[in-house]
């Protein structure tokens, strides 16, 4: 699952259009049940990663994966920081310069072990969890890339009628329940893109 | 000057305002007896916490007895403790973030590090508040 320096730019410029591009949405969702800035902040943390694409790029697959993690947990801001930063270091980590599908689906467990324990959190607590742990039993199940995008869809919907114990809309409680999680969205977003591409340019 | 044998407070609220008024608080009980810093706001300066700028806080406060860091909501937290890990190996065993109220417990942390005691007290004694 080889991504040339070409494609890894797609990869990344993907990923941050994908969010830029739904940070309103992102927002309004967080209004609902939190402190209204995810939007906002995912946006600056992404095009943060935009501003230094060409260089990038450049780098190999591990390496830029722990450099736009980096990124975000400097730029992004609230908790989304570390918890999206956290995922994107430690999938680098764990990820040899030419990953196989089965490379990918150990660093992906990998990395969200270590955002389960930046956030001290399981899925089943309204957070982002809820899509990268079912998405990521998916992708481990040998599901295709149709199969994985529409479970991150699914799996963010299915964070609506739950009820938050773990980030600011826990501190809701019943009243969180009824809107989708936004870190949730953000994730099926960052998902979506991601799988598009890795399809395209790799065969995933 | 700061004693800095003493351990270092930080403070890290979402708000700048908070943040920078704990500290003025702190000042009243414990002069500058203590290294203390304090940090709030996005990197933009909005409401929110960010890593660098906790980084740049703890650089301020640091002692070699350690530094206790405050913090009030979750993001505050996450963010620190990713701080934490960030810091250099032999510096990041000696700072804790305490499970403890920002104001009262930046208060209280420090007046317990103006007497001199270990970051393990300082910590303890900030934690009191939710025990």
């Amino acid at each position: 699952m080889n991504l040339n320096r070409s494609a890894r730019e797609k990869l990344v410029r993907a990923l941050a259009v994908a969010v830029i591009e739904h940070a309103d949405e992102l927002t309004s969702l967080d209004q609902a049940i939190g402190d209204g800035d995810h939007g906002l902040n995912m946006k600056r943390g992404f095009e943060a990663v935009l501003a230094t694409l060409p260089a990038l790029a450049e780098k190999s697959m591990p390496e830029m994966l722990k450099a736009i993690g980096m990124t975000l947990v400097m730029k992004v801001g609230g908790a989304s920081g570390p918890l999206v930063g956290t995922f994107f270091m430690e999938l680098g980590k764990a990820l040899p310069e030419e990953p196989t599908r089965a490379d990918l689906v150990a660093a992906t467990g990998k990395a969200i072990d270590a955002v389960k324990a930046r956030g001290r959190s399981e899925a089943g607590q309204k957070t982002l969890l809820d899509v990268l742990v079912p998405v990521q039993a998916i992708f481990a199940a040998g599901g295709d890339a149709r199969a994985i995008v529409a479970e991150a869809a699914e799996a963010a919907k299915r964070t609506t009628p739950m009820l938050a114990t773990r980030g600011r809309a826990s501190f809701l409680g019943e009243r969180s329940i009824g809107h989708m999680d936004p870190g949730s969205r953000s994730a099926s977003l960052l998902i979506g893109a991601a799988v598009a591409t890795l399809e395209l340019e790799a065969g995933l | 000057m700061s004693n800095s044998g003493n351990v270092g407070i930080v403070i890290v609220s979402h708000s700048a305002k908070i943040a920078e008024g704990a500290a003025d608080m702190v000042r009243q009980m414990v002069g500058n007896a203590v290294p203390l810093a304090w940090t709030g706001g996005d990197p933009e300066g909005g409401l929110g916490t960010n890593v660098a700028g906790i980084l740049e806080a703890i650089e301020l406060a640091w002692s070699p007895a350690g530094v206790a860091i405050l913090v009030d909501l979750g993001g505050a937290e996450t963010n620190s403790e990713m701080a934490v890990e960030m810091l250099p190996e032999e510096r990041r065993a000696r700072v804790v973030v305490c499970n403890a109220p920002v104001v009262e417990g930046a208060v209280i942390a420090a007046t317990e590090s103006s007497g001199g005691s270990p970051l393990t007290a300082v910590q303890r004694s900030a934690e009191e508040f939710y025990a």
